[in-house]
């Protein structure tokens, strides 16, 4: 045990608190305020595992979806599907236009504050005018029609600012001296790029693309003009989908499946708990080195 | 051939980086060419200040959309910006690091919950609660004020709390070797100095708070009329158009993307407020 200094104790600081009412109140309101913020989180969290995970049968799980099981399986795979394939359209496009602002871009260069204010606007965006955009754009005019993909591409622009944020920090975080180790070996900006910098910068990417699929996952409003509520497994890239959200916001509309309901929201859940605990263990290795 | 693959890379990171600017192009233009025209032909004031909403008689007003996003909004700061602010200071600055770690995953998961459980957890607890003990029909401006208070306090918290870590240690510790108290010292000198970082997080929860759409849709009762008291239903711009757009036609489903223009508009002004706080912040 070291010994601590400037430290006060219990009795010193009731003294001083009864000297000091108005301190001691506003702790008191700090300390109310944290509680009420974990209390919150404890109860919806807690509320919804204890009523679900006893109506978490085996039939939820199957492998079609009837009105007699209200199989949950179909949404899973293809909310699967779908993060799969915004991801695929989002991250090459963030992860390239990131590099471009950090690492090709000049100082004062007007391209740069553009996409960075249009970043901001897109990033602010609610998701429902995103979905609106979707049906307007990718269904209507460009014909995909009620689709994964038209889905798909709905919620790559929509993670596309936060992948973009992300790396462009990672990038940002890697030493110059990185860089100028490379220049001076001879390497090119495309080498440099590709061999030193983007590897080093790798935790960091990774645990935006995770954020990313947090988003996919929750995401309902954006969803149901754009990929549609089928409660089918997609075949191909113009079937038209729902994911586990959207799922949930179906059954739970229709008034006749509660105990359905909040197994969904179980399994919602314990993916986004997931989700989160991985890309707290990614931030956690960023840190290390 | 080396310089050339340079070459073609550079155009292309520069392009990806054009992806987002065209985004917002499309959005706008597709929103404002399909928007526009009908709230012209539905008039500009007789669309925002109409107070019926009767798409089946050609009649669409959208100002108890416009009220009611605005009643949620300012029902949810009431309860997330305080709670929000104080537990943002409490992380900062009274929490034991071993809680922090704790706190921090949590806030972070708070964030993460989809709004479709946020909907369900307000429709099966909130709804019924409001119900027995306050009255009205539980689906309400109260009902959904208190859920999306919820729902904006990880977005405050986080901005708050890294503004008011950005401050320096000597604002903290100058008025504590003056004699004041931890709080004291906290309250009067720090967070006046975090005070446009706050700001910034205030200004990022509305933007959540008005985008929101269904968790408000599950618990806000979406009657189409300007609420007379806090237990009556609401409809706001968002749940507006997820509600009616699935079988709307012509001119009420033109009305319905002209609600997503002025959801758009406002958005972007708070957009606009929200980068010039920051920018502020920055600078201060």
């Amino acid at each position: 045990m070291t010994k601590q200094i400037n430290t006060t104790t219990w009795q010193q600081r009731i003294r001083s608190y009864s000297r000091h009412p108005g301190s001691l109140i506003l702790f008191l309101l700090v300390c109310l305020a944290a509680l009420i913020t974990a209390a919150a989180l404890l109860f919806v969290v807690g509320y919804i595992l204890v009523k679900g995970i006893p109506h978490l049968t085996p039939s939820l799980f199957e492998w079609k979806y009837t009105t007699e099981n209200v199989s949950l399986m179909p949404a899973l795979i293809n909310t699967l599907f779908m993060t799969v394939l915004a991801l695929l359209f989002a991250v090459p496009v963030g992860i390239g236009a990131a590099i471009y602002l950090t690492e090709y871009a000049g100082r004062g260069n007007k391209l740069v504050n553009l996409v960075r204010i249009t970043a901001e606007t897109l990033s602010g965006i609610p998701s429902i005018v995103y979905g609106l955009f979707g049906s307007l754009f990718f269904v209507k005019a460009l014909h995909m029609g009620l689709s994964l993909l038209s889905g798909a591409l709905t919620l790559a622009i929509m993670i596309l600012p936060l992948i973009m944020r992300t790396t462009e920090e990672a990038l940002l975080a890697v030493p110059d001296s990185y860089r100028e180790g490379s220049f001076g070996l001879g390497a090119g900006r495309l080498r440099t790029v590709a061999r030193v910098v983007l590897p080093s910068a790798i935790p960091g990417i990774l645990s935006g693309v995770i954020l990313g699929i947090g988003r996919i996952v929750g995401e309902s409003a954006a969803l149901i003009f754009t990929a549609g509520t089928v409660a089918e497994v997609a075949n191909s890239l113009f079937d038209s989908t729902r994911t586990l959200a959207v799922h949930m916001y179906s059954i739970s509309g229709e008034g006749l499946y509660l105990d359905e309901t909040y197994a969904t929201a179980v399994v919602l859940l314990v993916v986004v708990i997931a989700i989160n605990a991985l890309s707290s263990v990614v931030a956690k290795k960023l840190s290390k080195n | 051939m080396h310089t050339c693959k340079e070459r073609a890379m550079h155009i292309v990171f520069a392009l990806t980086a054009c992806v987002s600017i065209a985004a917002v192009v499309l959005i706008c233009v597709f929103l404002f060419a399909n928007g526009v025209p009908a709230i012209a032909e539905i008039g500009v004031f007789r669309f925002l200040l109409g107070t019926e909403w009767r798409p089946e008689n050609n009649i669409f007003g959208i100002l108890p959309m416009i009220v009611g996003s605005l009643y949620v909004t300012a029902g949810a700061l009431l309860i997330g910006v305080p709670v929000g602010i104080l537990t943002a200071v409490f992380m900062a600055r009274f929490c034991p690091p071993k809680l922090h770690k704790i706190l921090t995953p949590a806030i972070n998961l708070m964030a993460g919950i989809p709004s479709v459980v946020y909907g369900f957890f307000g429709l099966v607890v909130l709804v019924p609660f409001v119900r027995e003990y306050i009255g009205g029909r539980g689906m309400s401006v109260l009902t959904a004020s208190v859920l999306l208070g919820l729902m904006i306090l990880p977005t405050i918290i986080n901005v708050s709390e890294s503004a008011i870590r950005a401050v320096p240690s000597s604002y903290y510790e100058g008025a504590l070797a003056l004699g004041a108290t931890h709080e004291r010292s906290v309250f009067c000198t720090v967070v006046p100095a975090a005070k446009s970082g706050i700001f910034a997080g205030i200004v990022l929860g509305v933007g959540r708070a008005i985008g929101e759409t269904m968790a408000v849709m599950m618990v806000a009762g979406n009657q189409p009329l300007i609420p007379d008291s806090l237990t009556d239903g609401v409809r706001t711009l968002t749940t507006n158009i997820v509600m009616e757009m699935g079988y709307s036609t012509d001119l009420h489903r033109e009305a319905l993307i002209g609600t997503a223009v002025v959801l758009f508009v406002f958005v972007l002004l708070i957009n606009v407020s929200f980068s010039l706080l920051k920018r502020k912040g920055a600078k201060a």
